[in-house]
């Protein structure tokens, strides 16, 4: 059988973006994650946005309704989702009047003609119908019966025409799949296997997908089909990956590389439950997960957790944290391990959780009470998200640290190709637990001291309970070297100093910044954290084209800064950091370094656009 | 070689070196002596023993206990000690606290450690006062109780720790008080040999801010006739002749009898592995420490207790797919290769 079949030779194309869009019970998520997989096997990189409703099932056919999944693939290296969708796939009038402006102009619209009658129209806030009254015009508009023909396709299944309906997701998957010349075998595996218990459902899929194939063969709406070439990728083993589950499995190598086992306390919310599930299912490592009673409790179990010796990990997303914050500031006096894990989304309060946001940062670096610096990380893509959580683990052990990483909406749902690492080549971050006396006491005795530390890292020693020998107690109160509570003025002011030494020293163990674009007489310097690489990078490459000379940094750790980043900001003529918030990094560095950094802010719930970058780039040129 | 026996100790090993600063007269000395000399009896290496509490007068425990111990915040203690019992089923854990510690700020998470049948013991002193802070009304306190907080009396219903814990499907629920070492130390006993959660309700006098709240149950003289002693198969009876009794009546209501006057076959037997709701009756019978009272275990029962289910699960999935292999997770979705 063959893969693909067109009647005339495809049209090659680098690269189009495209977006699928409906109601959010119509499944576009799904076929948008299929269509991912078969284009990443294909070998094409790829960056995927998907954007969907806070509410579960808003009423049908509504603007607050629409679901949406973008792809970008290409045949060369991409970073981005891309700008402006080349083709939208409308399921009904309300996808297609909330998406449309997205489009870029003259832009290919799919839509299901069978959901453009009267009560859809008017649900979705059309007074006449879109298809007809010349709304359309400049674009280029295919109008296909997907309900219908999805019903007809299912009827000798002995569907009921109702269930054949829901299908009709897979309908649209057989269709685009065929005009970008998508495999279909992977897909047929990939809808037998998800659908294996309901044999029912998994025919009726089938039927709708091989129909959405065959229209386009046999319709002849299309002159040609297009392939997207695979592109020049290293050599090795791929995988598609997005960064929720990137942070799970670099998690799960953690806990191996530290050879402890690994704990999760968690509570659900949203963008964040996704590492819950995965590490949950993934029992077989020896991972305890525990779903807690709240954001509290989760990150109380986990600091339970690491003072019994595991790699303890919470999760959650920025209200979490609000909550959490006593608990970090425990984790800080204990001076225990702790990863706390951040997907980020709109705020304040419930905002827009389903949205992407990186407004966080100062939570994370202020947001406890008294002097409480913590390490702060952000990975940068989706598949960063697993080295991340390995460096992220390392300084935490190394440091007995509490530390922040913060990740957001945008990365943990997103995917990317992921060249596989050799697990072999990952580094050792296992550390020593103390199984001795570490101090004579004034009597000749040997005694365990649970704050006497490293003179080069200040890192205390751990004695894991069931260590004989070594009994102590540690809390929240201040103490002193030897671990007794002590309010002795001096020796508050001297640990608070020392807990902050520690943190700061943790520069000296971290890569320095790297300079990509133009390392020497660049005109500006544009410094960016976490899930804005990808828009930045594209934004800087588009300047650099127009012959401008463009330096970039990307920073993974904020707190502390990388040793040389002073030397390299103070070096430069202006300083651009684009940042999905008010200007949160900018602040930081503004005050640490006393440099011009001017922001660059987005608050819409959505990434940056290489092309706001680009704008944005040549604006700050001109000052 | 491993030691197989556990060395003989007496209190003094089991006693930090730190000073003890509770108020003079507190009754928190009593209990502390109680869990001391219990210790020594118990099959256990101080090694494996660890107290975890939150904060407040009785918060305090951990320092003066020579083990592992956690003195962590306001109401956590519980969420801290189920992680560490997850992460390392083979200690002994003690959680220790107040009543505002557990039943306020920490009300979410003790309901949750007995719900879910964690293997701890919960020590909670309840005072019917907040100490630490000085004096203010607690979850316990008594309707019209004058405090700092409550001028004009306190408008609260007080908690009914017993109920509370019964109604969190707690499988071992047991009070006692601070002046009885004895019935202390078998009560500690039974609680930490429970498997699961053990929730364990000690009546403590604050000499400071709420002197004699139970003066009238605990009160040498007022013991016999005000203190009923639940024995797991006996009668409960109580007073100097054990002259009274519980019984119930055709309403289903439990009563205080004269045993002479309803007849000894008509006192009802106490039965802690009652699972349809003795224990909470009994727990109701009186509507504060001025009342009749019962002392002891209101209910133990085994249910599966929730460390030995993880690890269960654990082992369940290693022999389905084998001890995990990193390199074939990463490789766990759809792969290909780029030569």
């Amino acid at each position: 059988m063959a893969d693909t079949a067109a009647r005339t030779d495809p049209k090659q194309i680098e690269r189009v973006i495209i977006r699928f869009a409906g109601d959010s019970g119509d499944g576009m998520q799904l076929v948008g994650d299929q269509f991912t997989s078969a284009s990443a096997l294909l070998g094409n990189d790829l960056v995927t946005l998907p954007e969907y409703p806070a509410e579960i099932r808003a009423p049908a056919g509504t603007l607050a309704g629409v679901s949406a999944f973008q792809i970008h693939i290409s045949d060369h290296d991409i970073t981005t989702p891309g700008d402006a969708p080349n083709v939208l796939v409308a399921m009904n009038p309300a996808a297609l009047r909330a998406e449309l402006g997205r489009l870029e102009p003259h832009g290919t619209v799919i839509v299901n003609v069978d959901t453009f009658e009267e009560r859809n129209l008017a649900k979705a806030g059309y007074e006449s119908n879109p298809l007809t009254d010349g709304a359309l015009k400049g674009y280029t508009v295919f109008e296909v019966p997907m309900t219908s023909l999805t019903r007809q396709a299912c009827e000798p299944l002995g569907v009921k025409p109702r269930d054949a309906e829901r299908s009709k997701n897979f309908f649209a998957l057989g269709l685009v799949s065929f005009m970008y010349t998508r495999p279909e075998a992977p897909t047929i595996e990939w809808i037998k296997a998800k659908f294996a218990s309901k044999e029912k459902v998994r025919d009726a899929n089938l039927a709708a997908f091989h129909a959405g194939h065959a229209f386009g063969e046999t319709a002849e709406l299309f002159d040609h089909v297009y392939e997207v070439a695979p592109a020049e990728q290293h050599p090795g083993e791929y995988t598609n990956i997005n960064g929720n589950t990137a942070l799970a499995w670099g998690l799960i190598a953690a806990s191996r590389l530290a050879r402890m086992p690994l704990f999760l306390g968690s509570y659900p919310i949203t963008p964040a439950s996704d590492i819950l599930h995965e590490l949950a299912k993934q029992k077989h490592f020896g991972i305890r997960t525990l779903q807690a009673e709240d954001e509290i409790a989760g990150i109380g179990a986990a600091l339970g957790a690491a003072y019994g010796g595991h790699l303890a990990v919470t999760t959650t997303s920025g209200p979490g944290v609000a909550l959490k914050a006593e608990t970090i500031g425990l984790a800080i006096s204990l001076e225990l391990p702790l990863l706390i894990i951040d997907i980020q989304r709109g705020g304040p309060s419930t905002g827009l959780p389903t949205k992407t946001e990186q407004a966080d940062l100062l939570l994370a670096m202020y947001g406890h009470h008294g002097e409480s610096p913590l390490p702060i990380l952000a990975p940068y893509s989706p598949a960063h998200c697993f080295d991340t959580a390995i460096e992220a683990a390392r300084i935490a052990l190394e440091y007995r640290t509490p530390v922040m990483l913060l990740s957001d909406g945008y990365l943990a749902n997103g995917a990317e190709p992921w060249l596989i690492p050799d697990v072999d080549t990952l580094p050792d971050i296992a550390i020593e637990f103390a199984t001795a006396p570490n101090h004579t006491d004034a009597d000749g005795n040997p005694a365990f001291w649970p704050y006497q530390r490293d003179p080069e890292t200040l890192a205390r020693p751990l004695a894991l309970p069931g260590t004989p020998g070594l009994e102590h107690r540690i809390g929240g109160l201040e103490k002193d070297e030897a671990g007794h509570v002590s309010y002795v003025p001096e020796v508050h002011e001297q640990m608070v100093h020392v807990r902050a030494a520690k943190i700061a020293g943790i520069a000296r163990d971290i890569p320095p910044v790297v300079i990509r674009g133009d390392a020497e007489d660049a005109e500006i310097l544009v410094v960016g954290w976490g899930s804005t690489w990808g828009a930045i990078s594209g934004g800087v490459d588009r300047v650099r084209a127009l012959g401008h000379r463009v330096a970039q940094v990307h920073l993974t750790h904020l707190n502390p800064f990388p040793a040389n980043l002073g030397d390299v900001l103070r070096a430069q003529r202006r300083i651009l950091v684009p940042e999905m918030n008010l200007g949160q990094l900018a602040r930081l560095l503004r005050a640490e370094y006393l440099v011009d950094a001017r922001s660059v802010t987005k608050v819409k719930g959505l990434p940056f656009t290489a092309g706001e970058l680009e704008v944005a780039i040549l604006g700050a040129l001109d000052d | 070689m491993t030691e197989t026996t556990v060395p003989v100790t007496t209190r003094k090993d089991w006693s930090s070196d730190q000073e003890v600063r509770w108020c003079p007269g507190c009754g928190d000395y009593s209990i502390l002596a109680a869990v001391q000399f219990l210790m020594p009896e118990l099959d256990v290496r101080r090694e494996d023993v660890v107290f975890v509490s939150g904060i407040g007068c009785a918060a305090r425990f951990p320092y003066y206990m020579n083990t592992y111990g956690m003195h962590s915040i306001h109401g956590r203690a519980a969420a801290i000690a189920t992680g560490l019992a997850m992460a390392r089923p083979e200690l002994k854990v003690f959680v220790v606290g107040g009543d505002g510690d557990m039943l306020s700020i920490g009300g979410n998470h003790l309901i949750h450690v007995l719900r879910r049948n964690i293997d701890v013991t919960v020590l909670m002193f309840n005072n019917q006062i907040y100490g630490l802070t000085k004096g203010q009304y607690s979850p316990t306190s008594e309707v019209g109780k004058v405090t700092k907080s409550s001028p004009y009396g306190s408008i609260e219903t007080p908690f009914n720790p017993i109920s509370v814990a019964l109604g969190a499907e707690a499988t071992f629920v047991a009070r006692t008080h601070d002046m009885d070492r004895q019935h202390m130390m078998e009560v500690f006993r039974r609680a930490y040999e429970h498997r699961g959660a053990a929730f364990v309700e000690i009546y403590q006098n604050c000499n400071v801010f709420n002197d004699g709240a139970f003066e009238p149950l605990t009160g040498k003289a007022n013991r016999d006739d005000m203190i009923i002693p639940l024995v797991h198969g006996q009668p409960i009876r109580f007073g100097a002749d054990q002259e009274k009794g519980v019984a119930m009546g055709t309403d289903g209501r439990l009563r205080i009898v004269d045993v002479a006057k309803a007849g000894a076959d008509n006192i009802l037997v106490h039965d802690e592995q009652h699972d349809r709701g003795l224990g909470f009756m009994l727990s109701r019978l009186a509507k504060g420490p001025h009342e009749p009272t019962p002392i002891g275990v209101f209910r133990a029962v085994q249910y599966p207790e929730y460390g030995e289910e993880v690890g269960r699960q654990i082992a369940t999935a290693q022999e389905r797919n084998g001890p995990g292999d990193l390199a074939a997770l990463l490789r766990s979705g759809a792969t290909w290769r780029v030569d």
